[in-house]
């Protein structure tokens, strides 16, 4: 293994990854919900009374997220390296992956580490090692 | 359950993801290269975020309600079974393929990407897909 010391950012790493930690703290702390993505975006698919006005919200303030960023640094970069056809088909099965494993980098990872959960640090471990291998055969296989 | 609160923390989350550098998918997979020139920048995000999560989760436990008086749900589930390691290998699959998860896909879609658009439009097709399957 060698180190790519010239795209190692640990500061923005460190205090990026504090500001989702707060973010989680703060919904969990004041709105006693987990911060986790696809089951934020999943559930608004589910017609349950009280849930969707927060969830929507929260979803809002994601996609307005670049546009406040925006106002006060430069823009957030919008490319991506791989085409159409896999970036479709990762989407679909990324979709059905985290609802099938109730979560994905933020409610298994984030949260659920936090909550030292073994189930999401087995889903944790497993996520992370099917990407590892996912990359490895796309980039070194292929 | 309070739409500000949702909506606060979810531009805080959306923040948070920016600054991590998570949004970047050069990055995302720079990082699950470990083959290759390994950038090891996204386990100190998630160092960064467990550092704050973790207190405040211990906190919660202790809680039946939160600091505004609302009922405090925290997952019970404890089971291991095929769904969560099926589903979490699929997912796994996915983000090495694309570079994006959940959080960062919805960020640079709302930045106007076309590609991550798409890819949360796929997304929500996945997840409705699943829904079906479970009515069933």
């Amino acid at each position: 293994m060698t180190l790519n010391w010239t795209a190692f950012t640990p500061g923005a790493a460190l205090a990026g990854g504090a500001l989702i930690g707060l973010a989680a703290a703060l919904l969990i702390l004041l709105g006693g919900r987990i911060a986790g993505i696809s089951g934020i975006l999943g559930g608004l698919l589910r017609r349950v009374p009280g849930e969707r006005a927060w969830r929507a919200a929260f979803i809002g303030g994601l996609l307005l997220s670049p546009w406040l960023y925006g106002l006060i640094a430069e823009p957030v970069a919008t490319q991506m390296d791989a085409g159409w056809p896999t970036v479709l088909a990762a989407g679909v099965i990324v979709g059905i992956g985290t609802r099938y494993g109730a979560g994905c980098t933020s409610g298994h990872g984030v949260c659920g580490l936090s909550r030292l959960s073994v189930r999401s640090a087995v889903a944790t471990g497993t996520f992370m090692a099917a990407g590892f291998a996912t990359v490895f055969v796309a980039r070194h296989l292929f | 359950m309070g739409t500000f609160i949702g909506g606060l923390t979810g531009l805080l989350f959306g923040l948070g993801l920016i600054v991590s550098g998570m949004v970047l998918p050069t990055k995302v997979l720079g990082f699950l290269d470990l083959a290759g020139a390994w950038d090891p920048s996204l386990a100190l995000v998630m160092a960064g975020a467990i550092a704050v999560g973790l207190p405040a989760f211990t906190l919660a436990r202790r809680r039946r309600e939160t600091f505004l008086g609302l009922q405090m749900q925290l997952p019970q589930s404890s089971v291991i079974d095929r769904r969560l390691v099926g589903g979490s290998l699929l997912f796994g699959i996915g983000w090495g393929l694309a570079g994006l998860c959940p959080g960062p896909a919805l960020v640079v879609a709302g930045a106007g990407g076309a590609k991550a658009l798409g890819f949360v439009a796929a997304m929500v097709a996945g997840m409705a897909v699943f829904e079906r399957l479970e009515r069933r």
